[in-house]
């Protein structure tokens, strides 16, 4: 089973339909009991980053995500929520993020050429530096859904992915049993649900 | 590199497609979750679904429709119509809608668009503009494209951008359903003003316009039209190797 934490950021009815159409149990929660339960948990997140970070730690979740990734099982952030597994973000002022991953969240404006759109929004290409994860049902090249203003830098020890956006943006992550990826691959049609089936394939910590 | 995005919009009304020539004459088309699968299926990029029914029953029969097509289609999907309020906004999130679209309910309160783009984030909230010519000049027309507002375009799309609208619609009301091609002029005009994503609607007759779109106006990200697809005048597949073919990156 896989919990989705639901800290009230973000609409999770397209993520757990598409773990429901791959087959895979999952419980949408605010359960800090069933995160610990489950065999693999999802921390999705949209909008603001403060926002987030507030609303996960007066949720009372933060210690079960915390948790659930000190035990080792695995752990998937999904755009706001893979940037909140970073040790900071530049989004508004100066925050402090969950630092399971090494690296910090910053503006994608002035690391890209200016006549390029923000936000980066649409269907980009993987680039894979490191295949297998939660990729390892994709090919070179795939295109994925992505939305979102600020990225990952400085996270070359994890960096599995990149898409070439003027320059290369951070699109997946891995380090241990920590996953991470920008775009959404609940909106990435086909290479969206191969990589949700790779994750859910993950064993994972005990029942 | 971003590929550039095609669009299939689906105008439904009391839980069923249609599409109207110049804003009149609708026709009623199919079932909306059948051929949101079939789209997806073709490579559709995203899917723009606009409730044109004011009716509670007519809402009723949108939302069912919207959920359908949420639990079974896993690309975006922006919701229009009849958007006036956050709670018009949390109603269309709550079926699966990942981006709302406002075009009246933002002429008549600019504020909507700055406390949507708050609760749920700038890349949720898009501004659609049904923008037309008078007197040489771009104008803004809401309720349809029935009432010209007085507005000048430009600077209407720049004012909501600066309030948090994530991403444009520019839908000509010239070019619409003239199957003549795409408004490059006005397309051009508001892609040299605002710094976020630029979808073009109203005017697309085959895939050609398609590619003079991406040529013409290289920062446009998205081109959206209904009738052509929904009457397979332009199959998606086809469309897509032709841009292909001609050096525009799409996803295959």
């Amino acid at each position: 089973m896989t919990a989705i934490v639901d800290y009230g950021v973000g609409n999770l009815f397209s993520l757990s339909s598409s773990l429901a159409a791959i087959g895979e149990e999952a419980a949408v929660t605010r359960d800090a009991g069933e995160i610990a339960a489950a065999q693999r948990v999802i921390l999705p997140g949209v909008g603001a980053f403060a926002d987030a970070r507030r609303k996960l730690s007066e949720s009372g979740l933060e210690g079960a995500v915390l948790s659930a990734a000190e035990s080792g099982k695995p752990l998937l952030g999904i755009c706001l929520g893979m940037q909140l597994l970073f040790e900071r973000s530049y989004e508004y002022g100066e925050h402090a993020g969950l630092g399971l991953l090494r690296g910090v969240v910053a503006p994608l404006a002035g690391r890209i050429p200016a006549e390029l759109p923000i936000p980066h929004m649409g269907w980009n290409a993987l680039s894979i530096v490191r295949p297998g994860g939660i990729l390892k049902y994709v090919s070179q090249g795939e295109c994925v859904y992505f939305v979102h203003s600020y990225a990952a830098w400085g996270c070359e020890d994890s960096l599995c992915a990149t898409a070439e956006y003027g320059a290369p943006v951070t699109a997946a992550v891995q380090r241990g049993n920590i996953y991470g990826c920008q775009f959404h691959p609940e909106k990435s049609s086909r290479a969206g649900l191969a990589i949700l089936r790779a994750f859910c394939e993950l064993g994972g910590g005990p029942c | 590199m971003i590929t550039k995005r095609i669009i299939p919009c689906l105008g439904v009304r009391d839980g069923r497609v249609v599409k109207g020539v110049n804003f009149e004459g609708l026709r009623d088309v199919s079932d909306p979750a059948r051929l949101a699968a079939h789209y997806s299926g073709q490579g559709a990029d995203e899917l723009v679904f606009y409730d044109i029914t004011a009716s509670a029953e007519g809402r009723r029969l949108f939302a069912d429709a919207l959920r359908e097509v949420a639990r079974t289609i896993f690309i975006p999907l922006t919701v229009g119509g009849g958007i006036s309020s956050l709670e018009d906004f949390d109603r269309v999130l709550k079926c699966g809608a990942d981006k709302v679209s406002v075009n009246t309910g933002a002429i008549r309160d600019p504020s909507l668009v700055r406390e949507a783009a708050r609760r749920y984030g700038d890349q949720c909230v898009v501004l659609s503009a049904d923008v037309k010519r008078v007197d040489g000049r771009f104008r803004v027309f809401a309720r349809g494209g029935r009432d010209d507002t007085g507005l000048e375009a430009v600077a209407w799309i720049k004012k909501c951008v600066s309030l948090g609208a994530g991403e444009v619609v520019v839908n000509s009301i010239d070019t619409d359903g003239v199957k003549g091609g795409f408004d490059l002029p006005m397309l051009e005009a508001v892609c040299s003003a605002v710094d976020v994503p630029v979808v073009a609607s109203g005017g697309a007759g085959c895939a050609g316009d398609f590619v003079e779109l991406f040529r013409g106006v290289p920062r446009v990200s998205a081109g959206l039209a209904a009738s052509i697809f929904h009457f397979g005048e332009v199959e998606i597949p086809a469309l897509k190797a032709e841009l292909r073919e001609k050096g525009i990156n799409v996803r295959s």
